[in-house]
């Protein structure tokens, strides 16, 4: 028999669990999309050495898996003597590897403009900063929206990794319930329920925000 | 017309590679104000590049193109290149139009025009919005302000993009083909806007497979073939008394391919 009280006494604890999957996703997204923003810059300077920095960078933070780049945010920072808790450590390590992924997504949509645009603009005696900002950004942007909305979906759909140091988030608290009270089937169909919610309104959001950027 | 609204260009002694490509050669040519310049040639022979060359959207690495006796791109001739920001100077007083329009999507016809009068003159929003209105009048857009470019034809994108070069009063033109990427049936509406503003005394310079248009409106006619300039003279000379063999053969396979 399914049971909706297991779901109605339980929804409690699973929604306290779900303000960390929020946090660790939400932090996780602001730093991953500054960071991406940073980085998609520094891979396109002139710069050589920038540009190579930054390409290594994404080549760890997209080769190495989320999980193990954690357990080693956990284990070695303590070990050279950073003590920062499990939360933040959780935090940069989702929002250090988002960014490499947001980097190339941003990139992929600059690289999408066609040179023309540019070049018009520079004909006019447009400065380079405002070329930037007035005609490449707001169109990369347009280009890039579906991937990023991906990108951040998935990005809260691996924040429960972040269990792995501890956190009790929302997938690892559906577990335990689960196990004290031997009803996962409703448990867990809750939980599915929280996270649905939770990127339906962030694709919502992607849509409207593509609405808005529409020409 | 005095040179106070329009600039003569002296092209001298002009090279330029593509790596170890020598796409110009050797390119002396003097080019009035006030005049229209036509360039013709083969494909591949270096016109676009010749054009790009005089608003240093190309660097050339010999010689020079020197805009009212200014040398562009470089601080002289055979120097440094010049700052970011003189160049920048110089081209706000030099117009192109392009191909393929280059017309920005995420703008209004009115925006693709206002934006370098606001960003570039440093006009107000306002000023600027009523320069661009003008402007698309002038090249019989007044009805299309508010239109994005997806929405209009490529004649009509292609005024735009003229509206907007001119809307800065430059002292020169430079057109690349402006009509080559049209539907036949709408090429006739960007030459006539071009042509009156021929008339209002610009100088002018236009790459263009058009030879009719050439032989109507050009002061003068350059003929290119493999990045070099082999003749420039009155379109009449040019188009009916050709001195060199190449031009001759060229102007054959014009008249083939445009007989039917
Ligand atoms: N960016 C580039 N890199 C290398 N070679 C180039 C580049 N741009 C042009 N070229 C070469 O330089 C030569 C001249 O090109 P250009 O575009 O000026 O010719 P064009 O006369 O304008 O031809 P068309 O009538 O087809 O437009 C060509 O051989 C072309 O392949
Ligand atoms: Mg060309």
């Amino acid at each position: 028999m399914f049971s909706w009280s297991t779901i109605v006494e339980n929804l409690p604890y699973l929604l306290q669990a779900t303000r960390f999957t929020l946090l660790v996703s939400g932090l996780g997204m602001g730093l991953g999309l500054v960071m991406g923003m940073v980085l998609c810059v520094a891979r396109l300077s002139p710069i050589r050495w920038i540009s190579r920095i930054a390409a290594l960078y994404v080549s760890f933070f997209r080769g190495v898996p989320l999980l193990v780049q954690l357990l080693l945010a956990y284990y070695f920072l303590p070990s050279i003597g950073i003590d920062i808790p499990p939360l933040w450590a959780a935090v940069c390590s989702i929002g250090l590897c988002a960014a490499a992924y947001i980097a190339e997504i941003l990139r992929g949509a600059l690289i999408a403009v066609p040179h023309g645009q540019a070049e018009a603009a520079a004909a006019l005696g447009m400065h380079p900063f405002t070329i930037w900002k007035r005609i490449l950004i707001p169109q990369a942007l347009k280009i890039s929206m579906p991937s990023l909305v991906n990108e951040l979906i998935m990005l809260v759909k691996v924040s429960s990794l972040v269990s792995a140091v501890g956190i009790v988030e929302l997938t690892r608290m559906s577990q335990s319930i689960s196990a004290a009270t031997f009803r996962p089937l409703e448990i867990y169909i809750a939980a599915a329920a929280i996270y649905l919610v939770i990127n339906l309104a962030l694709a919502g959001l992607g849509q409207a925000l593509e609405k808005r950027l529409d020409y | 017309m005095t040179s106070e609204n329009a600039s003569s260009v002296e092209i001298t002694a002009l090279g330029k590679y593509y790596n170890n490509f020598h796409a110009l050669k050797n390119i002396n040519l003097s080019i009035p104000a006030g005049k229209v310049t036509c360039l013709i040639g083969p494909s591949g022979s270096g016109k676009s590049t010749l054009l790009r060359c005089i608003n240093f959207l190309e660097e050339y690495q010999e010689g020079a193109v020197e805009i009212d006796g200014q040398v562009i791109g470089l601080e002289a001739v055979g120097g440094r290149k010049m700052s970011a920001r003189r160049l920048r100077e110089m081209r706000r007083s030099i117009g192109m139009v392009f191909q393929q329009f280059n017309l920005w999507p995420h703008m209004t016809a009115q925006q693709n025009v206002a934006e370098a009068l606001v960003q570039v003159q440093g006009l107000s929003k306002a000023e600027a919005a009523r320069k661009a209105v003008a402007a698309l009048e002038k090249v019989g857009l007044g009805d299309k302000t508010e239109s994005f470019p997806n929405r209009l034809s490529g004649g009509q994108q292609q005024r735009v993009a003229i509206a907007r070069a001119v809307a800065m009063e430059p002292k020169l033109m430079l057109f690349d083909e402006p009509t080559s990427a049209l539907d036949p049936e709408l090429v006739g509406e960007v030459l006539t806007v071009i042509k009156d503003l021929a008339s209002e005394g610009m100088t002018m310079v236009i790459v263009t497979h058009e030879m009719g248009f050439a032989a109507h409106v050009a002061d003068q006619v350059a003929f290119l073939e493999a990045g070099e300039l082999v003749s420039c003279a009155p379109p009449a000379e040019i188009f009916r008394n050709p001195s060199d063999a190449r031009i001759k053969a060229f102007l054959e396979t014009y008249h083939a391919r445009n007989q039917f």
